[in-house]
């Protein structure tokens, strides 16, 4: 089996949840009714892939462990691979150390998403989507709408939205990454959130009793 | 104008702390009891006195929803939170999510309470991975606290709330495609009827709804229907997370009346459109799937249900995705059909066949590289999948194109007329 840029991969010959990942999918199953724990296939794929970047360092999902997914929850194999494929967040083949997701949709596009995808891809070295750099250390990927358009664009690193990029962000937070620091998620223009550039222009005007 | 003392959310920006202390600083779970003391059929006029109407796009009057559940039911209901948030310029769920979890889960009960449901499923879109943990902490502080879970709030009800996370496919915001994935399949969007209100989850009777929607319903229970009805317009009521994107200096989130006129909220919040007012092209208003509007409407109209529906678009999210004159309206509005081609779930054939030609073609028109005519054909085309396929996506892809064809028909014909002058030849039509 060859990635889409023609790397070829190895599917591992086994897979089975270790006890960190049996005990989260123990939780999970609970709760759903009795005889549903089909609905545990999507947090369980999780768990696959989060295990896989724990024991080789590449957030992937890969056929044997579906299979262990099915096996788990009761469920013909095929199904699961149904979901394995159908839904965009399972990695079927092996990805970088950062999993780099450009969202270029409209909103994002408007701010400048090329520019951050231009800078990504001179940064790693990548050509196109779905690619991973020479190092093995970053895949960049194109995504739809990431839902953080007041702060568009965004380049999503694994689980973190990096809002209000620029080339020169993308620059330096790749450098981070590199250096194996992980900056903190959010607005790297220093916004408050969503509220406007230069502070909240409404909730200025309540008080609220002490919090500690 | 909204004042601060009648916002909803009022940890909208994250400036407090989010979790139960702050929340209860903040007025939220205030005698929950009591609010459910009143009764299932007292909170459901309540809301429908209110003039709520669904903050997830449709807008369809939220107390008259519940009011769809069994009264007597021998399966067990669900209601079911949406909060897939996908829509692209749409980003106020996350917002209430991580910041205000609270009014979130205690409307939860609230409306679980109202509709006889025993638990509730909160659906939220795989990307919010943050947003779920901060989420999850929330509904475990509830429950440590007795506010949900056995005799929810001391009120002898019991009542779960569950998290569950999807993993990226925009068709999960369809309520019955949700539903679907909640059950450990593909997202593929139900036959109605039966409605979820009969057979849902599991089979059983369930409600969908939104986070938005949800999560308004305590405060307006607490600070009665009439303070909710008494903003925004007459069958357009109360108040409302704007998001406003795109071409403006300040972008933002902001919660104001609906029917605020959409020149205030974008001068007034969002720091006005980048060179100014006359500097603008088009604002698409609701969210991708509803019709973009020219400058000349933008001018004018009101942010509410009824006046976008009056010009041919819709309040859908209200977000506001703002174009100025350096836009290509062609692209911008391309990229949003490969959007919806990227999203479609492949279950009918108009909506699987047709986002990929709507797209092709649209490729072909940010170039000019068509002949005129096929504006036409690609305007027939977008007739031929809307209201032609099981849910609503279809709809969603012919809008965008229609709303550029109405208003940007020039614009096209120009560009193709450009490509035509460079003396390079057009595709044969339809060669798709």
């Amino acid at each position: 089996m060859a990635a889409s840029n023609g790397a070829a991969f190895e599917q591992p010959a086994s897979f089975a949840f270790d006890a960190e990942s049996e005990a989260e999918i123990a939780k999970i199953v609970t709760r759903y009714p009795p005889g549903r724990q089909a609905s545990a296939v999507i947090p369980a794929l999780y768990i696959a892939q989060r295990q896989m970047k724990r024991q080789t360092g590449s957030a992937w999902v890969p056929v044997k462990a579906m299979d262990a997914v099915a096996h788990r929850l009761g469920m013909p194999p095929i199904r699961v691979y149904e979901v394995a494929t159908f839904y965009f967040m399972f990695n079927t083949k092996p990805v970088g150390t950062y999993h780099l997701q450009v969202c270029t949709t409209t909103p994002c596009w408007l701010r400048g998403s090329d520019a951050v995808t231009e800078a990504c891809r001179k940064e790693t070295g990548i050509k196109g989507w779905g690619e991973t750099s020479a190092d093995g250390m970053f895949t960049m990927t194109e995504v739809e709408c990431l839902g953080a358009c007041v702060n568009a664009p965004i380049l999503q690193v694994d689980d973190d939205f990096y809002e209000d990029m620029d080339a020169e962000k993308v620059k330096q937070l790749l450098d981070a990454l590199r250096r194996g620091e992980r900056p903190t998620p959010g607005s790297m223009a220093g916004r408050q959130n969503a509220a406007p550039e230069g502070g909240p222009t409404t909730l200025t005007t309540l008080h609220f009793a002490p919090e500690a | 104008m909204l004042q601060d003392k009648d916002r909803i959310f009022t940890n909208l920006y994250g400036l407090h702390d989010p979790f139960l202390k702050g929340a209860r600083a903040r007025g939220d779970w205030d005698d929950t009891k009591a609010l459910l003391a009143r009764g299932r059929d007292a909170i459901i006029q309540e809301m429908k006195d209110s003039g709520l109407r669904g903050r997830g796009g449709a807008g369809f009057p939220t107390g008259l929803k519940w009011s769809f559940m069994p009264k007597q039911s021998d399966r067990p209901c669900y209601l079911v939170v949406n909060a897939d948030e996908s829509e692209p310029g749409t980003c106020k769920d996350r917002d209430i999510i991580r910041h205000d979890p609270h009014k979130l889960i205690e409307g939860c009960l609230v409306a679980g309470f109202a509709m006889g449901a025993c638990a509730a499923y909160i659906y939220i879109r795989g990307e919010f991975y943050n947003e779920s943990v901060a989420l999850q902490h929330a509904i475990d502080e509830a429950y440590e606290a007795g506010l949900i879970g056995k005799n929810a709030c001391g009120s002898g009800y019991d009542f779960d709330v569950f998290l569950h996370r999807g993993a990226g496919a925009y068709i999960c915001g369809e309520e019955t495609a949700l539903i679907e994935s909640l059950e450990g399949k593909k997202g593929m969007p139900r036959m109605k009827p039966p409605f979820p209100a009969g057979v849902g989850l599991y089979g059983c009777p369930s409600t969908v709804n939104n986070v938005e929607s949800i999560a308004v319903s305590p405060t307006i229970l607490r600070r009665g229907a009439s303070w909710f009805s008494g903003l925004g317009r007459q069958n357009n009521t109360g108040q409302k997370v704007f998001c406003i994107s795109g071409h403006v200096n300040k972008p933002c989130n902001v919660e104001e009346e609906l029917g605020i006129p959409l020149r205030e909220l974008i001068d007034k919040y969002a720091g006005g459109v980048r060179g100014g007012w006359d500097n603008l092209l088009a604002v698409i208003p609701g969210g991708s799937s509803v019709p973009l509007i020219p400058k000349s409407i933008c001018d004018e109209v009101l942010m509410d249900f009824d006046s976008l529906r009056a010009v041919r678009s819709g309040l859908g999210t209200a977000a506001v995705i703002v174009m100025d004159k350096s836009t290509d309206v062609i692209k911008a509005i391309a990229r949003l059909s490969k959007f919806y081609m990227h999203e479609s779930c492949g279950q009918c054939t108009p909506c699987r066949e047709g986002t990929g030609w709507m797209w092709r073609v649209m490729t072909r028109m940010v170039e000019g590289r068509a002949d005129p005519a096929e504006i036409d054909t690609l305007e027939q085309v977008t007739r031929q999948v809307e209201g032609h396929t099981i849910c609503a996506l279809g709809d969603a892809a012919a809008w965008p194109i229609q709303g550029l064809i109405r208003h940007f028909r020039p614009v096209m014909e120009e560009r193709i007329a450009a490509y035509k002058s460079r003396g390079a030849k057009p595709l044969p039509m339809a060669a798709e």
